[in-house]
């Protein structure tokens, strides 16, 4: 691997100053998993690695029913679904949490890297999306918050400008009626990246038969993950029907602009949008319903 | 820069200083520095599970952690599994079962097993197959590798240490 220094940093200045002094040449590691790949492949350099995992506000995760979940962006996906409250609060986010390489990936791996890694196919993205995630941002001007389903701008790019790194990630606290599912498709049972994913959540009424809002969004159909409004509000005040779940689904759909690659074929791409579209919608109102 | 830095851990319950280069992966320094060649280099991007070690409890591909990000831990590698006089029960059942072949996966897939066994001392098949699907064994087919965990579950030293490792 190529050679560079590497810095345990201790607070969030620290970290700013590295990056705004070394530029592209500075690169932020939490659990590695990729970084460490990219590094030995030299499809990225780096003269210095500032690992973050020993920040206080990049490892810490805390949850409370009110406030909703606090995820540093270090902190490894073992300890997202290993928490049991977070486990039972956020089930749509274990679903992708589970999902990301095997166990040894799982122990090292943070959903913030997830996110900065930017892949189109990332599998907590959509699920994130799907969570209304805020990403909360420091840089040399201090922070700023950053919707999380517009934090990639293309594959492997990011909002994040020279000198800023991504801190933490907030998801509101679950309302009564809200449920959400990540699914993925993989032509294997695990270990390997989405064909198409699909992370969704629906918030339901009292009555729990009618969609008060929803959320949309698809992984591995287009440059970035997709979130599709459009999708969500179709479901807005409707009563749960097959019919609603049907437009929502082509409104999904139509607006997957996938590529054929090696791991499956734009048609097929297409097929797969709708098919995980419906099946999440139904999980999610299946865990809504239960909550 | 890349000055060579030193390192504290504790491997096998042994403190084991050691100087490296930052850009080192754990997986390097333990075979070429420390001599501990039984984490296998297999794919060395994380896809096949032969380094796999346990770092503070939790089973890592050690070619995706930094040698020096391992300061101040406590890590066990295949070397730290037998007991003192005779053979972990994991490893006596993958005899027993035959469940290797040509073995280049076979320590990366018992410190795998090692570690699921830690937390769940009484798997189910499903757990076992899931928990193992991060280490690649292109010999045996998986089901003697699946059989021999399954086995070694049953004995009573793997739930003593189990209870232990929960302290």
């Amino acid at each position: 691997m190529q050679a560079f220094d590497y810095v345990r940093a201790k607070d969030v200045d620290e970290v700013v100053s590295i990056l705004a002094r070394h530029g592209d040449q500075a690169r932020v590691l939490s659990g590695g998993t990729d970084l460490l790949v990219a590094l030995r492949e030299g499809r990225r350099q780096a003269q210095v690695v500032v690992d973050i995992k020993g920040l206080a506000e990049t490892k810490a995760m805390s949850y409370s029913p009110t406030s909703g979940l606090s995820l540093g962006a270090a902190v490894p996906c073992y300890r997202i679904y290993g928490d049991e409250a977070v486990a039972a609060a956020y089930p749509g986010l274990i679903d992708a949490a589970h999902l990301i390489g095997g166990v040894q990936i799982q122990g090292r791996a943070s959903l913030g890297g997830n996110l900065c890694n930017a892949s189109p196919a990332a599998d907590s993205i959509p699920a994130l999306i799907a969570h209304l995630a805020i990403c909360t941002v420091a840089g040399p001007d201090g922070r700023r918050d950053v919707p999380v389903e517009d934090f990639c701008v293309a594959p492997g790019r990011t909002v994040l400008q020279p000198g800023e790194f991504l801190v933490s990630i907030r998801l509101p606290a679950p309302q009564p009626g809200f449920g959400a599912a990540y699914l993925r498709f993989i032509p294997r049972n695990e270990m390997d990246i989405a064909v198409v994913g699909a992370g969704v959540s629906v918030l339901l009424d009292e009555s729990r038969r009618v969609i008060r809002s929803a959320c949309v969004a698809l992984g591995a159909v287009a440059p970035r993950p997709l979130f599709v409004p459009a999708a969500g509000e179709a479901l807005e005040g409707r009563t749960i029907s097959d019919e609603a779940i049907d437009e929502a689904v082509r409104l999904a759909q139509e607006a997957a602009t996938p590529i054929t690659d090696m791991r499956g074929t734009a048609e097929f791409r297409k097929h797969l949008s709708a098919v995980l579209t419906r099946r999440a919608l139904h999980m999610a109102i299946a865990r809504a319903q239960a909550s | 820069m890349s000055n060579r830095v030193r390192v504290q851990t504790h491997i096998n319950g042994e403190e084991r200083e050691f100087l490296c280069e930052p850009r080192q992966s754990l997986l390097e320094v333990l075979r070429d520095t420390l001599l501990l060649t039984g984490a296998k280099e297999g794919c060395n991007n994380g896809n096949c599970g032969a380094c796999n070690v346990i770092l503070d409890g939790v089973l890592v591909n050690s070619c995706l952690v930094l040698a020096v990000e391992a300061d101040g831990c406590e890590i066990t590698t295949i070397e730290g599994i037998a007991y003192k006089d005779r053979l972990h029960p994991l490893q006596q059942k993958f005899l027993e079962h035959a469940a290797l072949q040509c073995g280049i996966c076979t320590p990366g897939f018992i410190v795998s097993a090692k570690a699921l066994l830690d937390h769940n001392p009484d798997p189910t098949e499903q757990e076992v197959r899931l928990w193992l699907a991060g280490n690649l064994c292109r010999c045996t087919g998986y089901d003697k590798i699946i059989r021999a965990v399954l086995d070694a579950a049953d004995s009573a030293e793997v739930g003593a240490e189990a209870e232990a490792t929960r302290v």
